[in-house]
């Protein structure tokens, strides 16, 4: 039974305070849909649970062990769809695929992109190169990219994006199927995506303004200066 | 170890069916070579004397024309945000990265190297030791430049950015490299200076991976 958790993460983004305070927990099974308006951090917080980003403040964990601590291993058990697709437009979809199956060191590559590229329904395309594939096809193989190899946790950032309605019902019914599996599947959306139950977590609730985050900042400073004066005379003496 | 050798080869496979990277960069360092007789005109001797020194500074500025897109291309499409978040450590698929960069320019700089000291009239002992220099130099200059071309990943104008960056630190190669030439024409050991070289390979075989993932994963935010 794995466990995902985050518990009061701050994300500052250059000079902006994106969300503060933000906690959350996810079991094996269970799908966290992100939401909010443009800008309120979805992507942020995505980018934070893959560990592109580090939080500012606050610690994220999965099964108790925080994943800044093994790095690799959370890579391992993780799969990150992002905005881009990350397609060579000389190589074939295929070739595409490939490189990632083996950067996971999956076994048996090859059935595992067949039956990846038949789960999406692409299997037609595998030797078309990138520059040919129209968006939604692109979009479906970034897709078939997290359905190789073994994984625990998806983090989805707007996966519907360029994807047809019947495309939007079977990636529903793959998160399903995940979730079936054990896993633990987090994403944003704008429409509506076919999933069962997921737990909402709208960004905007975490939105504070800079000034107070600011405010309380200069306090744990002052605290902190406090408490380090008189040792710092002690030590001049 | 698979990690490695998955991204090299598939950055020598996009390099092979873009061709004309590689290709540019070589008919960079002839037209460049070229130059110089033109410029200080076509007297033999004062060729044969500048050949070691105008062939490394050509090969210094081909080099560096192409350390760009070492990563530009996948940070733009979004495989450097995958490359960052695979199991792989990331220093060594930069490593691989770079070997491919090397393999795709530097290989063939060397290649082309002796033909121009051929055309500056460069006298024949200087050969072997000119390919030796090249064959330690190059590599440095792809992992010196790779942080570089690290460094500017998102920036605009990069290219001129990155020759700023890297330029000063290719000085060192350039020094040992022309230097060496010069003692073998001289008919001195270049012992020495191959020595150093091999030493500033090795030192920056050592730091430029994690100078380069450092500078990536500061990008990736």
């Amino acid at each position: 039974m794995a466990d995902f958790s985050g518990s009061d993460l701050t994300c500052l983004r250059g000079e902006r305070l994106v969300f503060g305070g933000l906690s959350f927990s996810a079991k094996s099974g269970d799908a966290v849909m992100l939401r909010g308006r443009n800008g309120a951090g979805k992507s942020s917080l995505l980018r934070l649970m893959a560990g592109l980003l580090a939080p500012r403040s606050g610690a994220l964990c999965w099964n108790g062990e925080s994943i800044a601590d093994d790095r690799a291993a959370h890579h391992a058990r993780t799969h990150y769809l992002g905005h881009q697709d990350a397609i060579k437009p000389v190589l074939t979809v295929r070739d595409n695929l490939r490189l990632w199956g083996q950067l996971r060191g999956v076994p048996d590559l090859e059935a595992a992109i067949d039956r990846a590229l038949n789960a999406l329904q692409i299997h037609h395309l595998s030797r078309v190169t990138g520059r040919y594939l129209s968006s939604g096809q692109k979009r479906r193989t970034a897709l078939a990219r997290i359905l190789i190899g073994e994984s625990h946790l998806w983090l989805l950032d707007e996966p519907t994006v360029g994807l047809d309605r019947e495309s939007c019902a079977e990636l529903a019914q793959l998160i399903a199927e995940f979730r079936a599996r054990g896993g633990v599947v987090v994403y944003s959306t704008h429409i509506d995506l076919d999933v069962e139950n997921p737990t909402i977590l709208d960004l905007d609730d975490f939105a504070i303004p800079m000034v107070e985050w600011l405010a309380e900042q200069d306090d744990i400073e002052d605290m902190a200066q406090a408490m380090r004066a008189p040792s710092s005379q002690e030590a001049a003496q | 170890m698979n990690g490695f050798l998955a991204i090299l080869r598939r950055d020598l496979s996009l390099a092979l069916r873009q061709g004309a990277d590689s290709v540019m960069v070589v008919a960079f360092f002839i037209v460049t070579t070229t130059l110089f007789p033109f410029g200080v005109g076509p007297e033999v001797n004062i060729l044969a004397r500048i050949a070691s020194g105008v062939i490394w500074v050509s090969a210094l500025l081909a080099a560096m024309l192409s350390l760009e897109r070492v990563f530009q291309a996948d940070y733009e499409d979004g495989s450097l945000e995958l490359l960052t978040l695979s199991p792989v450590s990331l220093e060594l698929l930069i490593l691989g990265k770079v070997l491919a960069h090397w393999l795709t320019t530097g290989l063939p700089l060397i290649i082309a190297a002796p033909l121009m000291a051929v055309m500056l009239n460069m006298d024949q002992d200087g050969f072997a030791i000119l390919m030796i220099a090249m064959l330690l130099g190059t590599p440095a200059l792809s992992l010196i430049g790779a942080i570089g071309a690290a460094l500017i990943l998102g920036a605009r104008r990069g290219g001129v950015l990155v020759s700023l960056l890297v330029l000063p630190l290719y000085i060192p190669v350039l020094i040992f490299g022309a230097g060496a030439v010069e003692a073998a024409l001289l008919g001195i050991s270049a012992t020495a200076q191959l020595q150093i070289m091999a030493a500033i390979l090795l030192l920056t075989l050592a730091a430029a991976p994690f100078a380069t993932a450092h500078a990536v994963r500061q990008a990736m935010e």
